[in-house]
């Protein structure tokens, strides 16, 4: 079985700026794929370049087989596209929107029909048929761009950022969504700088100025820091990072919330010494106790030993 | 067999881009007034408000003759309609101070000893001052004055049974626009201007609201090509030019009275050639503009060069030489030669192809780099 996307070295600049620098990964079919970086980390240009946005400046893209270069014009009737921007009408009806997708993409008659009932039904809008877009909430908003994105039943589907702005509980409802066209065998490729959002994906790729820090699922990813993390509660987070750094056995410290994260080479040690260190300065210091590496710890610490500053 | 199927789907496509148009211009009543109440009004504003006849200019009278030669030159001077007396006066002095501050745009000197030169046969001289800040106005003014001297002499010399030594009488009619009035000539030039401006502005804006919003890119990553989109775009202010055309034609033929003595249908086909120029023309100013103010500061930066070279209101043979071969790139300047041809002399082909034959030719060279750089524009 062929991979749904392959990539192979994909680059672009615009001018000296390197925006996606020697990118290669695989998605394999029925997969979500997630980028995850900081604002500028590449995720959005590798999308564009992806769906024919943006011309490659070198490396490979294949879509379901196509080239990108190539191809751009058959690609494009294969897959779905939703922007971090709102981008239905405003002015034109739920309906209208629909009706104007639909004829984009060649969808006509009874599977016009199905499939307009499909979208009404998953954006919860039966009834607002005849409504102007623009007075939506959000929320179904969004969840309309989704059904014109996949109207055509498109096998693989790009999505921007496409929860940014959204409430957790619409997001969770828009996930349910992603989840329900990935079972039914549609490849999802997304990008998003929400870290727990990265969770929900089989596998994820971490960007960062362009290039690609790590690629796996997220329980993998967090095996590949094998040190201990402590966490440090303290009434004053930044001095506290600015206290840890450098002292022995302490690898990285990052604040994380309002507490600090405190990456360590030997987790009994470092709780013993903690405290003096921090307390030395001034500061008081609450409970130490381990906690299981997040994404956004292993973003850092990746990200680190590359010997890079994240950006964003 | 499959060339045919994807010709049809790309008409579809094309359709269903023309719906939306359609459905958008017709839901937003401000979108409806510019493209059917502004029009008129420019026709209005111009119709009205640009004359440039001059007509009760202010005439400030020093009389140091007083005779009944001197008050009837007087009179010949306001008969006419030309001028308006606004005060009258013996002290010379008294002529100066009432175009220092306004209050006259032309004043009338007439010497003392002016009845008794004219009765010994010597002839006589008198002085017409005008305000040369608005220079139209005291061309046209002089122009009236000498005519109205000259005449006034005349019969004078007519009347009093002496002989005209050699004169040459000049009489001069003016053909297509008997009258002289500037509406004649202003008005069917204001139809050049309009369809430019909508299509113009129309098309740039169709394009670069839709950058804007995010949409166009949405547009782009779906099988409609950048030649349907073009099409899409272009379709609907295409039509929309041609109803202001008719609009206009109709309000200046059945308000303002302008003769149209030409083929209507040889200025739809003369319109449509031009239209398609105003469009290649807003298509490339959506291809440098990624917001609505840059494409109306890009529209602005090529529409007002654009009639200031036209011929539309400072006549091109008064232009220095390279701006009258510029000139010759300007669909305006085609048009108007058109349009004017068409309402005011009855030109048809046999006239007007040069004309034509240049507005097709500027309209194909603007389409195909207009096109062009749209789709390069697309990514």
């Amino acid at each position: 079985m062929s991979d749904a996307v392959e990539v192979r070295d994909l680059t672009r600049r615009f001018g000296d700026f390197v925006a996606v620098d020697h990118v290669t990964f695989d998605v394999r079919e029925g997969e979500i794929f997630g980028f995850l970086g900081p604002n500028g980390a590449g995720k959005t240009t590798t999308i564009k370049m992806l769906t024919g946005l943006l011309a490659p400046t070198s490396g490979e893209g294949r879509i379901a087989g196509l080239d990108v270069r190539r191809d751009a014009a058959r690609i494009r009737r294969r897959i779905g596209y939703m922007s971090q921007r709102f981008s239905l009408y405003a002015d034109l009806t739920v309906d209208e929107n629909i009706d104007l997708f639909a004829g984009l993409y060649g969808v006509r008659g009874d599977r016009l029909a199905a499939r307009r009932r499909w979208v009404v039904e998953m954006a919860g809008l039966a009834g607002r048929e005849r409504q102007l877009t623009g007075e939506l909430p959000l929320g179904f908003k969004q969840r309309l761009a989704l059904g014109c994105a996949v109207l055509h039943q498109p096998p693989v589907l790009f999505l921007d950022e496409p929860t940014s702005g959204v409430d957790p509980a619409a997001r969770r409802s828009f996930w349910e969504l992603i989840n329900s066209l990935s079972a039914a065998g549609t490849t999802v490729l997304l990008s998003t700088h929400y870290i727990e959002e990265a969770e929900y994906c089989n596998r994820l790729a971490l960007m960062n100025r362009g290039r690609l820090v790590a690629l796996d699922t997220p329980p993998r990813l967090r095996a590949l820091l094998e040190e201990p993390i402590l966490e440090v509660r303290v009434d004053d987070a930044p001095r506290a990072v600015e206290a840890l750094a450098g002292a022995p056995g302490v690898l990285e410290a990052s604040m994380f919330g309002r507490t600090v994260h405190v990456l360590v080479s030997d987790a009994a040690g470092a709780r013993a010494s903690i405290p003096a260190l921090l307390e030395a300065r001034g500061l008081r210091v609450g409970a130490i106790a381990p906690v299981r590496a997040s994404l956004e710890d292993v973003f850092v610490a990746l990200v680190r030993r590359a010997g890079g500053a994240v950006e964003g | 067999m499959r060339d045919r199927r994807e010709l049809r789907d790309s008409l579809l496509r094309v359709r269903e881009l023309l719906r939306k148009e359609w459905r958008q211009i017709f839901r937003d009543p401000k979108t409806k007034r510019i493209i059917f109440a502004s029009p008129i009004l420019q026709l209005l504003l111009f119709g009205y408000a640009v004359n440039t006849d001059v007509r009760n200019a202010a005439l400030f009278v020093v009389d140091q003759d007083r005779t009944r030669e001197s008050r009837e030159l007087v009179d010949a001077f306001t008969a006419g309609g030309y001028f308006r007396l606004v005060g009258r006066s013996d002290r010379p002095a008294d002529l100066a101070a009432a175009l220092d501050r306004g209050r006259a745009v032309v004043a009338l000197q007439i010497p003392r000893g002016f009845a008794r030169s004219l009765a010994a046969g010597r002839g006589a001289a008198v002085q017409v001052l005008v305000d040369g800040t608005s220079s139209n106005t005291a061309t046209v003014a002089q122009g009236y004055a000498n005519r109205i001297v000259q005449h006034f002499g005349l019969d004078y010399a007519d009347a009093h049974g002496q002989a005209i030594r050699g004169g040459v009488d000049l009489r001069v009619r003016a053909w297509f626009n008997p009258a002289l009035e500037s509406r004649v000539y202003n008005v069917p030039g204001v139809v050049a201007v309009i369809l430019m401006l909508m299509a113009l502005l129309l098309t740039a804006l169709a394009v670069v609201r839709e950058r804007e919003l995010g949409t166009l890119e949405q547009l782009m990553v779906s099988p409609l090509s950048p030649g349907e989109l073009i099409l899409g775009k272009t379709i609907p202010v295409a039509a929309i030019a041609l109803v202001d055309l008719a609009l206009v034609v109709l309000v200046a033929v059945l308000w303002f009275h302008i003769p149209l003595r030409g083929s209507p249908l040889l200025l739809l086909v003369a319109s449509a050639v031009y239209i398609l120029s105003a469009l290649g023309l807003g298509l490339l100013v959506s291809t440098v503009s990624s917001t609505q103010q840059e494409a109306f500061m890009g529209m602005f930066l090529l529409f007002l060069p654009m009639i200031i070279l036209s011929g539309f209101m400072y006549p091109i043979t008064s232009m220095p030489w390279i701006f009258q071969k510029l000139t010759l790139l300007n669909p305006v300047r085609h048009f108007l030669e058109v349009v004017r041809g068409i309402f005011l002399r009855g030109a048809g082909v046999a006239e007007l192809w040069p004309q034509i034959a240049a507005l097709a030719l500027t309209a194909s060279v603007v389409l195909t780099v207009a096109t062009r750089a749209f789709r390069k524009s697309l990514g």
